[in-house]
């Protein structure tokens, strides 16, 4: 890009995704979901972490992606990674022996410990909204070293209380997880679309941290359905680089032509091997 | 043995009303043609069991054909919901649909414990989710009799008949899987009855020495079906129809357009065959 940094105009997807995948280190085993997740670890990857493990729960480990899969399991994943395996092994294997660093999770509410809702908004069983439900969401919460959270900030998607838990944060909090001897240390960073929340050392609950360029955090407060704390020390995030903006907008560029390819299917069957 | 029949024999044999039924593939090779006949032959009050249900399910769903599903993750990856998953348990449309809800972890142990033979499999049990209060029949806190480390125990799945689509069988009828496999090997050998669609018929699978092989001997029945998993894939012969996924969102929101789109597509189409011509996808 010719422009001067300054000048840069990006949107807060891009300033979500260049935030995510900041916090992507060289060589960690990152277990991936799809959407915001699967674009920061694949930026990650191009620009400063090329030795990130991207695991996808379709089976595909250490995959190398061109474009970003659409779904879990588009066949690009497959093509690019060090080995397919089956999917229970995944999750026995890998994830619940203890073998991903990093965990990367989305939902449709979180509350101030973290804990987090992709089943239902309403009674269960007389559900006003039926989300998609748990997935790899549950183990993935509890077993990675780690988790990571992207989440669009409002108050009714930051709640003071979850209308039902699908997976694991810090529960009710004040050490409540470390106590219970879960395996891993829980969400470390929430990055939004004002900046990033973490969890406070004592309490565990959710801090606002970090804070892009241009958002009053004041701002954030408002959109979060708990009074959120703002951290004393509130660091400043820097706007994307040209650099990061070039690699994550020609990779969403090569995945909007990718989807956009019609299939064709050749039905006269012959009798040869046609791998 | 393995025998070679048609799709619509195939169901007709072996597919009842009331049965427990696992269509597996996980994003890939989705077995959407035997789906779809599934749909023509009417089939009623069925168990459907998969860990994604995908558009598939969405399909029989909407078109009464089931009554229960078992399930641990149900949306449009990457698009949003399967808006008649949602319709059907939140609107009881087109009739009220029963849940089994799983996590991935959970749903993957209780297809290796069906393939294994044993009761019931076992996960590192953290019950803090209020998915244990909403199933409470479908798992169990147990401790592990050596340890005493608290375990959760989940009843294996045995479906009555898994459906499966495959790349390709032999003459003998060993079929190959490559790619992503997702829990289809698991939910081939928990099966009672196993129905695989496969893209061609070959002379040599061809296979590396630890592929996913099903040796003929564990499968009832075999259909050469080109194209079988459209909109899904099957790696080596057409990739994932995604601008197909991105559509069905529009199809799918409304009752009307939902019908008519099965109607034109599916009941209206004599096989699979008919039904990639009419979308254009046949080349």
């Amino acid at each position: 890009m010719s422009q001067p940094a300054a000048d840069i105009q990006y949107t807060q997807d891009e300033m979500m995704t260049v935030t995510a995948a900041r916090q992507l280190a060289d060589g960690a085993v990152c277990f991936v979901g799809i959407g915001l997740p699967s674009a920061a670890c694949n930026l990650a990857r191009e620009l400063h972490a090329p030795n990130l493990v991207l695991i996808y729960e379709s089976g595909t480990v250490g995959t190398k992606p061109r474009v970003l899969p659409l779904s879990i399991g588009d066949g690009e994943l497959a093509e690019t990674a060090e080995v397919v395996i089956p999917l229970p092994e995944i999750f026995t294997h890998y994830l619940q022996a203890g073998r991903v660093d990093l965990g990367f999770l989305g939902a449709a509410q979180i509350d101030r410990f973290g804990n987090l809702n992709s089943t239902v908004i309403g009674a269960y069983d007389d559900p006003k909204v039926r989300l998609p439900g748990a997935g790899g969401a549950p183990e993935i919460a509890t077993h990675a070293n780690s988790v990571l959270v992207i989440m669009r900030m409002s108050p009714k998607s930051f709640v003071s209380e979850l209308g039902f838990r699908t997976s694991s944060g810090f529960l009710g909090g004040r050490g409540e997880r470390a106590a219970r001897g879960y395996p891993g240390r829980g969400p470390q960073a929430v990055i939004t679309d004002f900046g990033v929340l973490r969890p406070h050392p004592d309490s565990d609950e959710l801090v606002l941290t970090d804070i892009y360029p241009g958002v009053d955090p004041a701002a954030a407060v408002a959109a979060c359905g708990w009074p959120l704390q703002v951290a004393a020390q509130l660091q400043l995030l820097a706007p994307p680089t040209a650099t990061e903006l070039a690699q994550l907008r020609a990779l969403n560029e090569r995945t909007r032509v990718a989807h956009a390819t019609p299939v064709k299917i050749h039905l006269a069957s012959n009798s040869s091997n046609a791998v | 043995m393995a025998t070679f029949v048609s799709l619509s024999t195939a169901i007709a044999e072996l597919v009842r009303d009331g049965q427990q039924l696992a269509l597996e593939g996980f994003t890939h090779l989705i077995p959407f043609a035997a789906g779809h006949e599934i749909i023509r032959q009417g089939r009623r009050d069925l168990h459907l069991v998969r860990m994604t249900p995908d558009l598939i399910y969405d399909q029989l769903i909407g078109m009464g054909c089931a009554s229960k599903l078992t399930f641990s993750w149900g949306g449009n990856p990457g698009v949003g919901s399967l808006h008649r998953l949602r319709d059907a348990v939140e609107n009881a449309w087109p009739r009220p649909l029963d849940l089994c809800e799983y996590s991935h972890a959970e749903l993957a142990a209780a297809y290796s414990a069906g393939a294994a033979g044993l009761p019931s499999g076992l996960l590192q049990g953290f019950r803090d989710t209020d998915l244990y209060t909403a199933n409470p029949d479908a798992t169990r806190a147990v401790a592990c009799p050596f340890s005493g480390t608290a375990l959760t125990a989940v009843p294996a799945i045995r479906p009555d008949v898994t459906i499966l689509h495959a790349q390709c069988a032999d003459r003998a009828g060993n079929v190959l899987l490559r790619g992503i496999t997702g829990a289809a090997r698991e939910a081939a050998l928990a099966a009672r009855a196993l129905l695989v669609t496969v893209e061609e018929q070959v002379e040599s699978l061809d296979a590396g020495m630890n592929a996913i092989v099903l040796p003929s001997f564990l499968i009832d029945a075999i259909a050469v079906v080109p194209g079988g998993a459209y909109p899904s894939y099957t790696q080596g012969y057409y990739p994932r129809d995604n601008s197909f996924y991105q559509a069905w969102d529009g199809i799918a929101r409304e009752r009307e357009s939902f019908l008519s789109w099965m109607n034109r597509h599916v009941l209206d189409s004599p096989d699979h065959s008919a039904l990639l011509h009419k979308l254009g996808v046949a080349a």
